[in-house]
């Protein structure tokens, strides 16, 4: 699997609209592998932190049923083009994610 | 904002330095809910032990709480889901599916000028109410709409 974020940053108005993607299979832990007919380990992102110039702006917690590749959009009042947004998630097996982007 | 609350995010799980801070005074409980993983909620296998759990126990109906879902989805996997809440004070944003084997979803708090908005993507087991839960100055507000999920769509 391809581990990666993708993050976009854009204006409208006073308010940045943030969006962003992580690559991850959120593995739910209730699917059996077809050929084993094992149970397939959860394997999922479960805490998401986003900050704006370093202050935290949003702080999830996520449960399997976040569809693959997840995708969030937040929106942050008062920021400019420039500032910078950045978003750590992990996982729970202990998968770090983190990317950063500045507002456009 | 508490410094120490990003040290904790970043060793998630380590309960242990969890409970010496708590023993030792620099934590309130209540501010341990967002740096710790809510196990039991997310574990839940009803919606009403699961918003009790994620602290929305008793939350009250709100027109306030703007929900946008489709009203059919052919993929149960990829449902997207756009909430606004226009409760002043909004800090809290839950998602739960009644249907759904483990009903909640995600809980998102927003600080610092986070507008109490989320757009995201879930999955549905099948057709069910799509439950958002808010919290605004203490107190929990709820609001649904149903998705119809397809099963087997063919997605023509």
């Amino acid at each position: 699997m391809a581990e990666g974020m993708k993050m976009r940053a854009t204006m409208q108005g006073d308010v940045a609209d943030v969006k962003v993607l992580i690559n991850h299979d959120m593995e739910t832990g209730l699917r059996k592998d077809p050929k084993t007919e094992k149970l397939i380990p959860a394997h999922f992102i479960n805490e998401v932190v986003a900050t704006w110039n370093g202050k935290t702006v949003l702080q999830a917690q996520w449960g399997y049923a976040i569809s693959k590749n997840p995708f969030i959009g937040f929106k942050v009042k008062g920021a400019k083009a420039g500032d910078k947004i950045a978003v750590s998630a992990v996982d729970n097996l202990g998968g770090k994610f983190h990317d950063e982007v500045v507002v456009a | 904002m508490n410094p120490l609350r990003r040290g904790f995010l970043k060793s998630a799980g380590s309960f242990g330095a969890i409970a010496v801070a708590i023993g030792a005074g620099l934590l309130k409980p209540g501010e341990l809910l967002a740096a710790t993983w809510n196990k039991v909620a997310f574990t839940a296998t009803n919606v009403a032990d699961a918003m009790k759990e994620a602290t929305y126990g008793g939350a009250a109906e709100s027109k306030d709480i703007l929900i946008k879902v489709p009203e059919i989805a052919e993929n149960g996997a990829v449902v997207p889901v756009e909430v606004t809440s226009k409760i002043p004070g909004t800090t809290n944003i839950a998602i739960f599916v009644d249907q759904n084997q483990n009903p909640m979803i995600a809980d998102f708090e927003f600080s610092n000028g986070a507008e109490p908005f989320i757009s995201t993507r879930i999955k549905m087991n099948k057709t069910s109410q799509v439950r958002i839960a808010v919290k605004a100055g203490g107190k929990s507000y709820t609001q649904s709409k149903e998705v119809k999920v397809t099963i087997g769509g063919c997605g023509g």
